[in-house]
């Protein structure tokens, strides 16, 4: 017989993870939710995000110090690998669709080869005051890595949201990806609001990143685990919605949580894109998508 | 006269120089004989195998250094199995079919051997495993030669059940991943629980790419075990430890640790310093330990490790790795040959001198005398990797043969006590 207090302390927990899975969703729903691009190199960035948090942070720096200073150096990997991929791929061909995603792989597997050659394979851990303790209330226990994840996905997810509905540039990268003529015809460049859309996703990396390694240790091929969770998450969102991919964070969290904690963790990745399927049966465009 | 004059001093140059070449360099006429493998260097096992190889490497160098087997040099073929299974199957079949080893050593660890066994069977080779769990109790391979310390899950699950038992213990939680090496073991010790009167409160497998465990701790926690017993590779590990140590696991609780593998792999320690202590663990070698040639083993490894810059310290499988070269270099040098037959008669029936001490087999290959230790964390400070070099980290709780000192219980004071 599972307690109420038990299953309370695993909704509460599924919060956390929920808001951990949406903030390493973000990247990729500004990518490939609003921009079509199949960014599947997006958890390989994320663990590259890892990695330079991992290095800066050695300086004595706090890890989401180091994410916030890694920012503007992600957003212009971000533009020079759009760049690339427009020129190559989008600006060429129609058949942008497979060709991107061979390219895109090609790059997760690049980034991931250099992090071993640089790094090794053995796993790499930050340290921090909030890591490895928790908050207790009561009989309750929340590792502060956990909160930490919580606020940075808050953050990020309110930050993305503003963005995108107060400001010019952000209404463009929503228009871009609706109706790319359109725009042009507003007078803005479609090709340079997709290259700042997507210089944005990858900064989010960066930050993401740092949280993944406050979260747990990371290893170069890290990003395997990642990639079926963060496009559950975005696709159960629907297509490049903020807001709705914490949404669908916190379902995918929560389920998880309820899950490992009832029937064991063997069966959570099961039902998380059972979920999955099911949304996709009965609302194909996701939770939030039009 | 002058024609034999040069002559004479030409004939005496050449023998001069011939006589100044090192020994090493001189081998008998004949092809090398090949030694083939493939071993974890990336992947969740990547640490321990990179490690592993050097222990490796160095005897091959050893041995060539005194003039190879049999005169002839010994070449050695290694791949980059990745940590996974799926992967092995097909290098075993290009080191056999392509390369035309003559001899295969094992990959590291259980979940890449296994899928072999069924190929070095068929094909009636030779195989020197390399710490495998229980990957032949199926398979029944008769020339199958396994350096590990350990035999069944007794010899494994023993003796912390047994540390449990004496501190009161009568509840155990076990947890392991879903994969052949966790599984054997937890279901060994989930044998051994129930036949000795363990009331088992909490019994669950997780995924192998599970990263999270706050979950499963929070249960486990919920059960209110007073053993836990943990089966898990050295990435979940350390997301185990560092959720144990923020959710904790109550105040009753006697003893944890149990089959965790990673936590002997020195980067693995230091990331996790005073988050270790308390654990009781098993482990293969820990500084105090004795053995002839393993302290000039040790040095001579920190040499290369730090240069190509894997595990400083090596104690969980270099030694072993070296053992195997030692294990292969005996009964070539006894029974004059590489043939895989002659060589499994002979390992069977002969007890080898190693740097790790004494290996005999028992009819299956596994080691006839275990020579597993438990031992608990005690004293581990941050980031600190030299403290790892003294005894007194690890004190060795059980057998009574290798006891350094007594269990500290319950878990909670064991964290605890300096």
């Amino acid at each position: 017989m599972i307690s109420i207090d038990l299953v309370f302390e695993a909704v509460l927990f599924g919060i956390l993870l929920g808001c951990f899975y949406a903030a390493v969703s973000l990247g990729l729903s500004v990518a490939f939710g609003l921009l079509d691009v199949p960014y599947v190199a997006h958890p390989a960035l994320l663990i590259l995000g890892s990695y330079f948090t991992f290095l800066l942070s050695k300086t004595g720096l706090d890890p989401i110090i180091c994410g916030l200073l890694l920012m503007p150096v992600f957003y212009l990997i971000g533009i020079a690998l759009y760049r690339f991929y427009y020129e190559t791929f989008e600006r060429r061909s129609s058949d942008t669709g497979v060709r991107g995603l061979a390219f895109f792989f090609g790059i997760a597997f690049i980034i991931e080869v250099c992090l071993i050659l640089v790094f090794g394979v053995d796993q790499r851990t930050v340290s921090a005051t909030y890591i490895g303790s928790s908050l207790e209330i009561g009989e309750y226990r929340f590792p502060y890595r956990m909160l930490v994840a919580f606020c940075i996905a808050i953050f990020l997810t309110t930050l993305l949201t503003l963005y995108f509905s107060k400001t010019f540039n952000g209404r463009a990268i929503k228009a871009v990806g609706q109706d790319e003529g359109a725009l042009r015809l507003m007078g803005a460049n479609p090709v340079k609001i997709k290259q700042l859309a997507f210089g944005i996703a990858t900064a989010v990396n960066a930050l993401a990143g740092a949280m993944l390694i406050i979260v747990g240790p990371v290893e170069p091929a890290m990003d395997r685990i990642y990639i079926g969770r963060t496009f559950c998450v975005v696709v159960l969102a629907g297509l490049g919605s903020m807001s709705g991919t914490l949404v669908a964070g916190l379902i995918l969290g929560i389920s998880e949580s309820i899950v490992m904690m009832t029937f064991g963790a063997s069966w959570a990745p099961a039902v998380s894109f059972g979920l999955l399927l099911l949304m996709l049966g009965i609302r194909p465009q996701g939770l939030f998508g039009r | 006269m002058d024609n034999m004059r040069r002559k004479v001093i030409g004939t005496g140059t050449a023998a001069l120089v011939a006589a100044s070449v090192p020994g090493s360099l001189v081998f008998a006429q004949g092809t090398p004989i090949k030694i083939g493998m493939s071993m974890p260097q990336t992947g969740g096992l990547g640490a321990g195998g990179q490690a592993a190889l050097i222990g490796i490497r160095m005897w091959v160098d050893d041995v060539n250094a005194k003039g190879g087997l049999l005169g002839r040099k010994v070449e050695f073929i290694v791949y980059d199995d990745q940590s996974n299974g799926a992967n092995t199957p097909g290098i075993y079949t290009k080191l056999l079919d392509v390369d035309k080893v003559d001899i295969l050593i094992a990959p590291y660890a259980t979940n890449p051997t296994a899928p072999i066994m069924p190929l070095v069977k068929e094909r009636g080779k030779l195989l020197m495993g390399n710490f495998s769990f229980q990957v032949n109790s199926k398979v029944q391979h008769d020339m199958w030669f396994n350096n590990a310390p350990w035999n069944d899950a007794r010899g494994w699950s023993e003796g912390f059940l047994e540390a449990g038992k004496n501190a009161g213990a009568k509840s155990l939680a076990v947890f392991a991943a879903d994969a052949e090496f966790q599984q054997n073991l937890a279901n060994g010790a989930r044998e051994i629980a129930k036949n000795s009167g363990w009331n088992i409160v909490y019994n669950q497998n997780y995924p192998g790419n599970n990263t999270d465990f706050s979950s499963i701790i929070r249960s486990v926690r919920a059960a209110r075990p007073e053993a836990v017993f943990v089966a898990c590779y050295p990435n979940e590990a350390v997301a185990i430890m560092r959720s144990v140590n923020e959710i904790g696991l109550g105040s009753q609780v006697q003893i944890f640790g149990g089959g965790m593998v990673g936590l002997q792999f020195t980067p693995v320690m230091q990331s996790l310093g005073s988050l270790l202590n308390g654990v009781v663990n098993f482990n293969s070698y820990v500084p105090g330990m004795k053995f002839p040639g393993i302290e000039d083993f040790f040095k001579r490894y920190t040499e290369r490790a730090i240069a190509a810059k894997v595990d400083p310290l090596g104690y969980y499988l270099p030694p072993f790795n070296y053992a195997i070269g030692q294990m292969i270099e005996q009964s070539v040098n006894a029974t004059k040959t590489i043939d895989n037959k002659k060589l499994a008669e002979h390992m069977r029936k002969t007890e080898f001198s190693t740097i790790v001490g004494p290996i005999g087999f028992d009819k299956n290959g596994e080691r006839a005398k275990p020579r597993l230790v438990q031992t608990q964390f005690r004293n581990v400070k941050d980031n600190d990797l030299e403290q790892f070099r003294s005894p007194g980290k690890q004190v060795v709780v059980w057998p009574a043969v290798d006891k350094q000192g007594d269990i500290i219980t319950p878990f909670d004071r064991a964290r605890k006590a300096t």
